[in-house]
């Protein structure tokens, strides 16, 4: 086993990390921190960013200016309906649809928080109304409606909402003979929902086999995460299978599968790369790709 | 039905566990002196037994309804398989990775006419039950069940499920050959199945694993079976962060047959024997066969379209949500 890096002592000059040697260059007189709360001297919230996989320090402008992709290592970020839509539609030019569709908390499910409680602190902290988003537009001039979840609310759960929403664009892409995009990043279904949160795989299912019928495209993108019952239902579902790279992506959750076979999982187990391995993906792009290649498949499936 | 020195009893039937054990007692001397008459003492045993069976079943929790969901005696879907169908043929394999012995399926004649029956199959013994997983199945057996529902579409027979399964397996090699994509494509494809399509929960009816082979015009759930996105104890380990909340966690989940009957997402419940299905398999099997009979002769009266369309319909009203005034 290697040791933890003692950096006390390493300045010291010494190898050893005894209380003597590091007692000998550098004494702690007072305990703790004594700066108060009201005296912390903070840099300015989401000035910065942190990549949390290679921990390259840049601005967020930087990093929104290259689509929240790390500019060092290529990490995607996690990022919101809302980003998706403008990295994706011309001009950041889109009419957002079906907002005013509310969750109810029907069964009024208490866990450790009331689910009504859950849901206001969801819609405060993100203001957003629920998880997931649909926006109509055009991408590079082909139409297309995008519905795309959000993680910040509630681990952008598939609930009642969800699948109302898609039902509706689908619907809508019906209607309007548009083809239809799914971006998941979900833990999986709402479980304060219950089982109507379940049924919400059969309906968007359904609603689905329609937009078959009518002919009309549909394309799956899968972004990290995607698990459960989303991955159960529309991830999986697409004509065309796209995800980001590095994805994580299942229908088990990782803990629950070491649990299960009593092992450790091998490194990339359940990343978008295993999936193009296994079969289940068509490509994985690169978000600064992502719109051309859009715009080359539905070219494709048009001509 | 297990013969009685293997019967085994849940805590809360306690109170018929003397009882039984009273009964067999008395019909073991019964058998052994065949001079002495013990039939009225028989009979007023076995009345007073139904009297408790019945009690039993009236008042249970949620948690107890899922541990009698549970019941090591209780049928599953070989057992009604048995009892509903003659000229069963039992058929195998996905034809493309293996046989999942967790699903099992074949045709046979239901009143005559040829179904394709489908289920979640747990093992009788500690030997089966691993055979059998636990009635978990892996993405062969989903892909084993879809494979056998279009053979039924082929030939135009309906497709009748059972669904007794603690979830879909969640194990490294479901992963890799695509869990949720196999569970996906039954979803999608058992909506537009041009034949009826009926579904049962006979036992435990866990999330994804259970809609794998859950879609239909009619969805049934026997009386002492829970049906909901996750089983109680996963529920409680993720929502309460410990696994002693599963009780409050079958409370909040309102998984119950009555409950689901109630919100419409299930369209009937089907009546079990006094104190569970355990007590009696013929009249369990005779009581759901009944229901499936008569159910088959309404939904083959509707054209395939419209019976597909019903079906999406029926679906996508499903939840509840509300829209605001912008």
């Amino acid at each position: 086993m290697q040791h933890e890096e003692d950096f006390d002592a390493n300045l010291a000059g010494e190898d050893k990390s005894s209380e003597e040697a590091k007692s000998r260059w550098f004494k702690r007189i007072k305990k703790g921190i004594t700066t108060s709360t009201a005296e912390k001297k903070e840099a300015p919230d989401g000035l910065w960013m942190k990549c949390p996989n290679c921990k390259y320090t840049c601005t967020v402008l930087e990093l929104k200016e290259n689509l929240f992709v790390c500019p060092k290592c290529n990490y995607h970020h996690r990022i919101g309906s809302h980003e998706y839509f403008n990295i994706l539609f011309d001009n950041q030019e889109y009419e957002e649809l079906f907002d005013n569709v509310r969750s109810v908390d029907f069964l009024q499910f208490k866990d450790l928080k009331p689910y009504n409680k859950r849901l206001e602190e969801a819609y405060s902290k993100t203001g957003l109304n629920d998880s997931l988003s649909v926006g109509a537009g055009k991408l590079h001039g082909h139409d297309l409606v995008i519905c795309c979840s959000d993680f910040n609310f509630i681990g952008g759960s598939l609930g009642s909402v969800m699948g109302e929403k898609i039902a509706k664009a689908v619907d809508y892409a019906i209607e309007h003979q548009s083809p239809l995009m799914i971006i998941s990043k979900s833990g999986g279904a709402r479980m304060m929902e219950s089982a109507f949160s379940l049924m919400q795989l059969a309906k968007t299912s359904g609603k689905l086999s329609q937009l078959s019928d009518a002919k009309l495209p549909y394309i799956s993108l899968c972004t990290d995460p995607t698990y459960g019952g989303t991955t159960a239902s529309f991830a999986m579902l697409g004509d065309v299978n796209i995800a980001e790279p590095g994805a994580m992506i299942g229908f088990a959750g990782p803990r629950v599968i070491k649990e299960t076979i009593k092992k450790d999982l091998p490194a990339g187990f359940q990343s978008s790369e295993f999936l193009m391995d296994h079969g289940f993906l068509d490509c994985i792009v690169d978000r600064k790709e992502l719109k051309d290649k859009l715009a080359a498949l539905l070219t494709l499936f048009k001509s | 039905m297990p013969q009685f020195k293997q019967r085994q009893f849940l805590d809360f039937e306690k109170p018929v566990k003397e009882l039984f054990e009273q009964l067999a007692q008395i019909k073991e001397i019964a058998e052994k002196n065949p001079t002495v008459d013990y039939t009225s003492s028989i009979q007023q045993l076995e009345q007073s037994l139904l009297e408790r069976r019945k009690e039993i079943t009236k008042h249970l929790t949620p948690w107890q309804q899922v541990q009698l969901s549970r019941h090591p005696d209780r049928p599953y879907t070989n057992a009604y398989i048995k009892r509903m169908l003659t000229d069963y043929i039992e058929f195998f394999g996905d034809r493309n990775v293996r046989d999942d012995k967790a699903i099992v399926g074949g045709f046979g004649l239901l009143d005559g006419e040829t179904v394709m029956i489908i289920g979640h199959q747990k093992g009788i013994n500690t030997k089966m039950r691993q055979l059998r997983n636990f009635g978990m199945a892996n993405p062969e057996g989903y892909r084993k069940a879809l494979r056998l529902m279009r053979l039924a579409e082929k030939f135009n027979k309906p497709v009748i499920t059972f669904i007794d399964t603690p979830g879909a397996f969640p194990g490294a090699e479901a992963e890799e050959r695509g869990q949720g994509e196999a569970i996906a494509r039954n979803i999608y494809e058992m909506m537009r199945l041009k034949v009826p399509v009926i579904c049962v929960i006979i036992g435990e009816g866990a999330s994804g694993g259970a809609l794998g082979i859950g879609v239909g015009d009619k969805v049934l759930m026997l009386q002492n079976t829970w049906y909901t996105v996750i089983s109680p104890e996963n529920c409680s380990s993720i929502l309460w962060r410990s696994w002693e909340k599963k009780e409050v966690a079958a409370e909040q989940l309102k998984l119950t047959s009555t409950d689901m009957k109630s919100f419409g997402l299930v369209d009937e419940v089907v009546e079990e024997p006094y104190g569970g299905a355990h007590w009696n398999y013929e009249e369990a099997a005779e009581s759901l066969k009944q229901v499936l009979v008569r159910l088959l002769k309404e939904l083959k009266k509707i054209p395939a379209e419209e019976r597909i369309n019903n079906r999406i319909n029926k679906y996508s009203k499903m939840g509840f949500w509300e829209e605001v005034e912008e």
